[in-house]
């Protein structure tokens, strides 16, 4: 029965994980950009709502916002700044994004202090589930099913949408695009914003489970990694499956065998590099 | 007839090589055009210039009234100025319908229908990824997104070569087809044959200058600017 609350833990950071890594995956696909940076937003997605809470807001009302504050401030950034770098070496994206995440990490701990606080759960998901001897807390349940709930319009936008299907083109060839008379430029900073505000709906979401910490965002780009990496670069399908392995397996060691999580993780992937270099899930 | 494109010394680098040295040309309503020369003359550089898929260095480029010259291609191709590429530029992991449906564009002369009743295997292959068409079934589509897209003026870059002839007659046809419709092309052909049957006009570019221009039938008849400046012997 541990094992039970242990699998549906997993699975409810899993998805969180799973927002993360689709974010990443697409903006990786569309702009071929890797962004160091994106940890970063999941910790403002965090901070924010710590914040809103704090002043009062209710949670409903703070998680969409920081979701959106974080988007707009991603689109910003990709205006002012990321597009200027993009047809530069990959060292570049790394030396940009990895120096605009520890701005916004220094940022964070100027402005909030070092030591991080918590987010109380939501009113009305605060209680806990019974079922039997099972007992679960509500808020948790509630990310599963919403970040499920999710995952599928995503996916349904993205496949069966004529937007969809623009940014897929986008992925295979920005200039054919612009041939059939799309601003390309829009839609990459279209994309980015959406891709970093998934990542800041994960730190939103994430925020009344395990509060709000200045390295939060740094542990987050490397579990975001691992779950592209596992999964398969530009798989959806494989980011979901990556994303719920991974968390998962971290939530089950936790009662076993606590030091090993990390390990197993990283092993896994380090398997999975190996057999697989093209991950799970990952297109030929 | 009034004139529907018309570029000035259009002048276009590669980095430092000089590959358009001035390339001057129009484009009436009504006409297909067509654009001969060696490989590596500068056709496709040339088409390229004018919808803004390269940025020319200088030169004027008239279109509908407008000054488009360093206009970005995708506000040449909401203009209507359609490029339909070499390389077909197909999207390989979008089916054919999405290839299709993501080129619509409101007030298009064409529709869906119309496209799959002008070429029948486009619909037999919809659910087909680009990808996974022949070199005359992309040719197609490429041709079908351009008509979906509202054209005012189409540029085909070679849109035969390396075709089978049965294909070869079929995507004539339709080009002809469009042409009835009003819709002026500018089209870079190799094949003399093809050229013959559909243009009304001929300019030859060499070293990235226009060496010759004329009406279809002075260029059939004349045999020495052909072996001169495509190496074709007359027979
Ligand atoms: N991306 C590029 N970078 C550098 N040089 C290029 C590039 N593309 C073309 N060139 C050069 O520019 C010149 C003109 O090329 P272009 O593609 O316009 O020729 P073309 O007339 O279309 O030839 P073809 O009949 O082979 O298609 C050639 O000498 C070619 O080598
Ligand atoms: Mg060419």
């Amino acid at each position: 029965m541990t094992y039970l609350f242990q699998i549906f833990n997993g699975i409810g950071i899993g998805m969180l994980y799973f927002l993360l890594a689709v974010g990443l995956s697409v903006i990786f696909g569309l702009l071929q950009f890797v962004n160091f940076a994106h940890g970063a937003f999941y910790l403002l997605g965090a901070y924010f709502t710590y914040d809103l809470v704090e002043r009062g807001y209710s949670f409903w009302v703070a998680m969409p916002l920081a979701a959106i504050m974080v988007m707009a401030l991603a689109a910003l950034t990709e205006i002012v700044l990321l597009r200027r770098i993009y047809k530069l070496p990959h060292t570049f994206h790394i030396l940009v994004t990895v120096g605009l995440a520890l701005i916004i990490q220094e940022m964070t701990i100027i402005v909030w202090g070092p030591l991080g606080g918590n987010v109380p759960p939501p009113e009305g998901l605060n209680g806990v589930i019974i079922v039997g001897d099972f007992i679960y807390p509500e808020y948790r349940l509630f990310v599963i099913a919403f970040t499920a709930v999710l995952a599928v319009g995503l996916w349904w936008v993205l496949e069966g949408t004529r937007i969809g299907a623009i940014v897929r083109a986008g992925s295979e060839s920005s200039e054919n695009t612009a041939l059939l008379g799309y601003n390309t430029l829009r839609i990459n900073s279209a994309v980015f914003g959406l891709g970093a505000g998934l990542a800041g709906l994960a730190g939103a979401l994430a925020a009344p489970i395990r509060g709000v910490e200045p390295f939060m965002g740094l542990e987050a780009l490397g579990i975001a990694f691992v779950v592209v990496v596992i999964g398969g670069m530009g798989s959806y399908t494989g980011a979901l499956l990556a994303g719920i392995l991974v968390g998962v397996t971290q939530s089950v060691m936790a009662s076993l065998w606590p030091e090993g999580a990390r390990l197993m993780i990283y092993l896994g992937m380090a398997l999975v590099i190996v057999a697989m270099p093209r991950g799970l899930l990952g297109r030929a | 007839m009034s004139i529907a494109l018309q570029v000035e010394n259009l002048n276009t680098f590669y980095g430092k090589s000089h590959i358009l040295q001035g390339i001057g040309l129009e484009v009436r309503e009504g006409e297909i055009v067509a654009l001969l020369g060696r490989n590596g003359a500068g056709k496709s550089t040339t088409l390229k210039s004018v919808c803004g898929a390269l940025r020319p260095a200088q030169g004027a480029i008239r279109f509908r009234g407008k000054d488009i010259a360093g206009w970005p291609a995708f506000r040449a191709a909401q203009e209507g100025l359609l490029l339909v590429p070499e390389d077909r530029g197909i999207f390989g992991l979008l089916t054919v319908e999405e290839n299709l449906r993501i080129s619509q564009r409101k007030g298009s002369p064409w529709s869906l229908k119309d496209i799959y009743r002008m070429f029948p295997r486009l619909e037999e292959r919809r659910r087909n990824n680009g990808g996974q068409l022949s070199g005359g079934e992309q040719q197609m589509l490429s041709i079908a997104r351009a008509l979906l897209n509202h054209p005012r003026l189409l540029m085909l870059d070679e849109p035969v070569e390396g075709l089978a002839p049965v294909i070869v007659d079929e995507i004539v046809n339709q080009v002809l087809e469009i042409k009835q419709r009003g819709i002026p092309i500018l089209i870079v052909e190799q094949n003399l044959a093809v050229c013959a049957k559909i243009a009304d006009r001929n300019y030859i570019i060499e070293l990235g200058k226009i060496a010759y221009h004329a009406d279809a039938v002075t260029f059939a008849n004349d045999d020495e600017a052909r072996d001169r400046y495509l190496g074709v012997k007359a027979d």
